[in-house]
């Protein structure tokens, strides 16, 4: 009898009986991004080992953002689990609406996540939702287009020099432009972008009395700066370029310089879908000799909303999705490249991973990277390209309005300054700040 | 002479009824080429035409990562079940507001087309409240009923301008050869204004299969129509013009071959009644 009930607990041990007994099957909502795209497809790997079965709803960011927001307001109960963003994470932590993931078992190694990621997923020292991949933003350039051009280009460039090299790349005539930067409006498209160049010229969204500061002479100088700069060595029509956009001019070979989402690297250096694979140079975000370079941190992680039914079940599928294993899976299927990057120190020691051409500098970027000290000057919020408050999507969108305007030459640097100070005094009166 | 200037103008006439056809209908002809092309031909600048090499890949890749056929049967059911119950509780009321008018008849009209002036997004909290209590969310009963009631007053907006067009004589013999009611409606009524029931019926299955607001707002994985299925495929990092094209191409395709088969009915119901 003894025997009987210590092999069957083995076997429940051993994880596959036990669990297909109380299989469930999960909800997760996400998006449609390539890393999330080869998630779906290793799913099975999941399912095996657990018993449990995976529905997967993926939706447009905006929207995802949206629905997921409604469905936790409302407590709807739609999702299992939510791809979230750094930005969410520690305002929906902090009003209890995500389960906090203080119980990973030790052989998840939670240790082992990038202290950048874990800080700016957690509250109060509690993790709220698991990293799935990070992101900083670094300098992409063509290495044959610099050379055409003299220069060298530093592993950790200045603003100054950035600008030399773009304007001697350029060749309007050629269709070949020194440097592809974000003009699309929106918190998370031009905002991100500019708001880190701000932080690299000394200037930051609010003092410590929550006062916006766009009337700053060091807001002034990070906007004319990147206005003359595009307007110089930019391409036409930047106003409403965002990744997507520059991603493709990139590939094209029309960019000397893109400075985005160190992601983008693995998608330029992509022989299949672009024509300067093989002459692509990565360097650390610009700085202002300020001491702070001009680079965001990103994840998109996984996160629990309170009130599902289904606990247990989807912290089962974020240890699976975050973990060393999954990494390892990748590689086994899709090769190292195509790792979901930025979360694990223990993934930057593997040699096979250092291969990687673009792993060091993405490293290198996301530790450069401090959310609660974002700026040269002190800031009363946490967060590099973006504020983690409720409010600031809605004026961080309506700030880049103003600039996207001014990127496309319907008003000035002032003007804009002006209105974004004036519609972000306005929505932080009424907020209550 | 009188014969050329004929063939002239009906040249011209012809001619310009092409380029607007075309030009309504380019946004569909570039969804439909971008979807044959790589993701890098599909956002070159300056754009091709026809020049690039035609690949099905595309929906390749979008037929393996989905489940179309799944997205495809509850567009099907929330389309045709929204427009089906729609028309049911339509006709009788088209039938009683067309022939047995009362005083305010014109003011329920305009009352009812009132409702459409409210943007959806305004009643999409408590709606979305209403359906957690009633356990509709993220099920195809609760989006056929949210549907049917969107588009009831067009429904029966159309219903009545058919009607009115019907000669009430007609159903008054019926009714003196001892047709009851509802077989006045059945078997007088309703056969005369097949044409424009017809279209009512398409124009609303139609307006049912592209509806992008609720059924992306009140769905997740189980009764996601084709809606959420071309949503799916917008990349916020990665390009995607061409599998979105492609996905869009899917979703539209049956709806159009159903106008294709169905467009002597659709025009002939929607200009019913216009020459008099």
């Amino acid at each position: 009898m003894n025997i009987k009930v210590s092999t069957l607990l083995g076997a429940c041990a051993a994880a596959a009986l036990c669990t297909a007994a109380t299989a469930e099957t999960i909800t997760i909502a996400t998006v449609n991004n390539g890393d999330m795209i080869r998630m779906q497809g290793l799913t099975a790997d999941f399912t095996e080992k657990t018993g449990h079965e995976v529905e997967w709803v993926t939706l447009e960011e905006n929207v995802l953002r949206q629905r997921v927001t409604q469905d936790i307001a409302a407590k709807g109960g739609q999702f299992d689990i939510m791809t979230i963003g750094m930005y969410e994470t520690p305002i929906w932590g902090k009003q209890g609406w995500l389960v906090a993931l203080d119980d990973l078992p030790a052989e998840y190694d939670v240790d082992d996540i990038l202290p950048a990621m874990r800080g700016g997923l957690s509250v109060d020292g509690t993790l709220y939702a698991a990293p799935f991949y990070g992101e900083s933003s670094m300098v992409m350039y063509r290495t044959d287009l610099m050379e055409k051009a003299g220069l060298e280009m530093p592993e950790a460039p200045t603003w100054e020099f950035i600008a030399e090299a773009a304007r001697k790349m350029t060749d309007k005539d050629g269709e070949i432009y020194g440097i592809c930067l974000r003009g699309k409006a929106g918190w998370g498209e031009n905002m991100a972008f500019l708001t880190t160049v701000a932080n690299s010229f000394g200037a930051r969204w609010f003092d410590e009395d929550w006062k916006p500061q766009f009337d700053s002479p060091e807001w002034n100088e990070a906007l004319t700066f990147y206005l003359d700069l595009m307007d110089e060595a930019g391409p036409p029509g930047a106003s409403t370029n965002g990744f997507n956009e520059n991603l493709s001019l990139f590939q094209q070979g029309k960019c000397g310089m893109w400075i985005d989402a160190t992601v983008a690297a693995s998608f330029v250096t992509n022989p299949n879908d672009s024509t300067v694979a093989d002459k692509v140079g990565f360097a650390l975000a610009p700085d202002a000799g300020k001491g702070k370079r001009a680079n965001w941190l990103w994840a998109w992680a996984l996160g629990i909303p309170a009130g599902t039914q289904k606990v247990d079940a989807a912290k089962e599928f974020i240890q699976w999705a975050t973990s060393k294993e999954y990494l390892a899976l990748v590689a086994e299927n899709e090769g190292w490249a195509n790792v979901p990057p930025g979360t694990r120190t223990s993934l930057y020691e593997n040699p096979e991973y250092q291969k990687i051409p673009f792993a060091k500098m993405t490293l290198d970027s996301i530790n450069a990277a401090d959310p609660t000290n974002p700026s040269v000057q002190p800031v009363p919020y946490v967060g590099i390209q973006f504020v983690a408050i409720p409010e600031f999507a809605g004026i961080g969108t309506m700030a880049g309005q103003e600039f996207s305007a001014a990127l496309a030459g319907q008003q000035t640097a002032e003007e804009a300054l002006e209105k974004a100070q004036a519609l972000t005094a306005d929505e932080m009166e009424a907020a209550g700040y | 002479m009188a014969r050329a200037v004929n063939t002239q103008r009906k040249a011209i006439n012809t001619a310009a009824a092409w380029t607007v056809a075309l030009l309504i209908f380019f946004p569909i002809l570039w969804t439909i080429l971008t979807s044959f092309k790589t993701e890098a031909q599909a956002i070159s600048d300056p754009p091709v035409f026809f020049a690039f090499d035609w690949t099905l890949e595309n929906y390749g890749v979008v037929l393996e990562r989905s489940n179309y056929s799944r997205f495809l049967w509850n567009s099907i059911i929330i389309a045709g079940g929204s427009t089906i119950l729609g028309i049911l509780i339509a006709v009788p009321a088209a039938w009683s507001m067309a022939f047995v008018p009362s005083k305010r008849t014109k003011d329920i009209l305009l009352w009812m087309l009132s409702t459409k002036m409210l943007p959806a997004v305004g009643v999409l909290y408590p709606i979305y409240l209403l359906f957690i209590k009633l356990g509709l969310l993220d099920s195809r009963t609760g989006l056929v009923i949210v549907l049917m009631l969107m588009n009831l007053p067009i429904i029966v907006w159309m219903l009545y301008t058919y009607f009115k067009e019907i000669p009430g004589e007609i159903l008054e013999a019926a009714r003196m050869d001892g047709a009851s009611l509802k077989e006045e409606i059945v078997h007088i009524l309703t056969p005369m204004a097949i044409p424009g029931i017809a279209s009512t019926l398409l124009l609303n299955f139609i307006l049912a299969w592209n509806e992008a607001f609720w059924t992306l707002n009140l769905t997740a994985a189980k009764a996601a129509p084709l809606t959420a299925f071309i949503a799916s495929y917008s990349s916020p990092e990665g390009l995607f013009y061409a599998k979105l094209s492609a996905a869009s191409t899917m979703a539209i395709a049956p709806i159009l071959v159903l106008g294709w088969f169905s467009q002597k009915q659709l025009v002939s119901g929607l200009t019913f009644g216009a020459v008099k």
